[in-house]
């Protein structure tokens, strides 16, 4: 199943998505690991920004289509359900 | 209100300048997230689903104005607007950053405030009777007791690393409004038969994955020995409680496996020996220092007079009105429930309009309560429309305290890192579904309490209907638990059965209420007719609508 890579910034805590060896706040935006290796390897890249103190709680998250499979997921990437004006769902 | 004394400041102050140094080390690289997670713990600060959240002590519920504008100025300056009451009396802010953690930290001590003890496998914040010192009912206000147990657990080196973490609940009234057996430790102001006061001891409550009512080991400790018998309750869980397993961790765990019997004559046994060491009496001095800082208001020589009851007002008195322990004065409950809005929730607006309104009748103090509401607890009788006017203007006048509108719930999967399903969202449906006031009224005391996960931070399983948000292979339910309580009746709710979809819960609550309604006698309250019918039909009526659907 495909996934995306998510951690949390570790100076203001905002979520954050893997993009081709970077990191972008926005879920759309995030990088689609189709394969288990290509998960595997970014994963692995992340370590780098965790070592370097750049972002904490790196993990890997399955994928619907396009949405995060999890409420959760969707709830992270977007911002309270109950809140639509707040999280990255807002409009800024 | 408590003051801290120079010691407490220069405390507050020091711990504020460490973490500032810690979270620097931490931004800096010289410390890594393993390192600087029991930092950030002991100090209120969490890592949750969308951001870190802090959470502010509130020490046995009581602030000032003063300290309500520090909390609106912090929701306004550091994070989105708002903060939220949590089900211990304490205030968390949901989008606070990491590196605006030393400063929010440094405003708070400004008006005495921390977040020390909110986190972590200590003593926690000391809760208590949300209409302490008010209360017609109270023999003694229980905040003193409180204070005092701060200040022996805030540094107490034996304490700063218990198995796991340690709530402590005071009451001194006689109906219990503070989940006084559902705490790891509870006093109980009590009187005995020669009219003296003294502490009943409770320990071995709590709710979470295994809940528990809590037990009593001591009857009546006389009150220069407060300490020394609480210090042998915790001698007995730091020496016998389990550290290898988190979820057997927990004091309830042991005080069950003890048993009742043989958990008292361990405690004893060890007070017998704090006691010959000849340490640890709270001198009546120290009382009285301590008391003197709750000393009520002067109350000035009124009489009760007739309550309005006629229109929004009347209704706000009928359930956000209770009788004050003084002629001529209420305590009022500003309810944190409006309808459709999330429980608990309050804009630094609001806070800021609460704080003014306390400047501008004189009134000294607000509590906060674990139902998750605000309490003004001396106003005037004769005050009341005029505060209810003010309080309306503020969107805080909702009059449903007590209602089946005002609904204990967690932050559940909207914000928290832990849940399994959401919370705010049912509990909104629910408020909107009996958002009737007369039918609310009809309906009367009943309380639902909902949790996004196990860990029971919404109380469920004291629920009079429970609601426990679960994850059945990634999609949420909810079960039913009927019939618990948190108050001296304590009872843990009895699970229905297997959980309601999102879009059936609501209905299914419905029917279990109009079930009551049709069923109850005179009198009776949802939790009567419950106990008095047991879980049979109400289990019928909740399915049986939900099988017929599916047909
Ligand atoms: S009960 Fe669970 S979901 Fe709710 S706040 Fe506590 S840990 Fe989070």
């Amino acid at each position: 199943m495909a996934q995306k890579l998510t951690a949390n910034r570790l100076i203001d805590g905002t979520v954050l998505y893997w993009r081709a060896g970077e990191w972008t706040e926005s879920f759309a935006e995030g990088e689609v690991l189709a394969s288990e290796d290509a998960a595997k390897a970014a994963l692995a890249a992340a370590q780098d920004f965790v070592a370097r103190n750049l972002v904490v709680g790196t993990y890997l998250f399955e994928l619907k289509g396009e949405a995060p499979l999890k409420e959760r997921e969707i709830i992270r990437a977007f911002g309270p359900s109950v809140r639509p004006d707040l999280g990255k769902q807002a409009v800024r | 209100m408590y003051r801290y004394d120079e010691f407490d400041a220069a405390f507050v102050r020091e711990r504020t300048e460490q973490f500032r140094y810690q979270v620097e080390r931490r931004l800096k690289g010289e410390l890594n997230e393993d390192q600087f997670k029991p930092f950030r713990l002991m100090n209120g600060l969490y890592l949750q689903l969308h951001a870190y959240m802090l959470r502010v002590a509130v020490p046995y519920g009581t602030l000032s104005a003063p300290q309500l504008k520090m909390l609106a100025h912090i929701a306004r300056k550091y994070d989105k607007g708002y903060g939220h009451i949590t089900t211990r009396q304490n205030i968390q802010y949901n989008w606070p950053k990491l590196k605006d953690v030393p400063d929010i930290l440094a405003d708070l001590a400004t008006v005495e405030m921390h977040a020390i003890q909110t986190s972590g496998n200590c003593i926690r914040n000391v809760t208590a009777d949300h209409f302490a010192g008010a209360a017609a009912d109270e023999i003694e206000d229980p905040r003193p007791v409180a204070e005092i147990v701060r200040q022996w657990s805030s540094l107490h080196p034996e304490f700063a690393f218990l198995p796991r973490k340690f709530k402590v609940a005071v009451s001194g009234a006689a109906h219990d409004r503070a989940a006084l057996k559902f705490h790891d430790l509870a006093i109980e102001i009590v009187k005995n038969d020669e009219g003296r006061i003294g502490y009943r001891i409770l320990v071995g409550g709590g709710m979470g994955r295994t809940p528990y009512i809590g037990y009593a080991v001591g009857d009546f400790v006389e009150k220069p020995d407060l300490l020394a018998f609480l210090e042998a309750v915790l001698r007995v869980y730091n020496e016998n409680g389990r550290r290898d397993n988190i979820y057997k961790a927990r004091i309830k765990v042991l005080a069950q496996s003890l048993g009742q019997t043989e958990m008292r004559e361990r405690v004893v046994r060890e007070f017998i020996e704090i006691k010959r060491a000849g340490t640890l009496q709270v001198p009546q001095e120290e009382r009285a220092r301590i008391e003197a800082y709750f000393a009520p208001p002067a109350f000035e020589a009124l009489n009760d007079a007739p309550l309005p009851t006629e229109g929004a007002l009347g209704q706000w008195v009928a359930s956000n009105v209770h009788k004050h322990r003084a002629p001529g004065y209420a305590i009022a409950t500003l309810s944190l429930k409006p309808i459709g809005g999330v429980p608990g929730d309050i804009s630094h607006e609001q806070l800021d309009g609460v704080a003014q309104l306390m400047d501008d009748f004189g009134y000294a103090e607000i509590r906060t309560s674990h139902e998750q509401n605000l309490v003004l607890p001396h106003v005037k009788q004769s005050d009341l429309p005029a505060v209810f006017a003010r309080l309306k203007a503020l969107g805080l006048a909702t009059p449903n305290a007590g209602l089946i509108t005002d609904i204990i719930c967690c932050p559940g999967l909207d914000y928290c890192d832990l849940a399994n399903a959401r919370s705010i969202p049912i509990a909104q449906k629910i408020a909107e579904r009996f958002a009737d006031l007369e039918r609310q009224h009809a309906i009367g005391e009943l309380k639902i309490k909902m949790s996004g996960c196990i860990n029971a931070c919404g109380h469920h399983h004291t629920g009079h209907i429970g609601i426990l948000g679960v994850d059945k292979k990634g999609v949420e339910f909810y079960q039913l638990q009927l019939g618990g309580s948190a108050t001296e009746d304590a009872a843990i709710g009895e699970i229905m059965g297997p959980g309601f979809g999102e879009n059936e819960i609501v209905y299914a609550v419905e029917r279990v209420v109009d079930l009551y309604v049709k069923l109850r006698q005179p009198g009776e309250r949802f939790l009567d007719t419950y106990r008095r019918l047991g879980m049979e039909p109400f289990k019928n009526i909740a399915y049986q609508e939900q099988l017929h659907a599916a047909h």
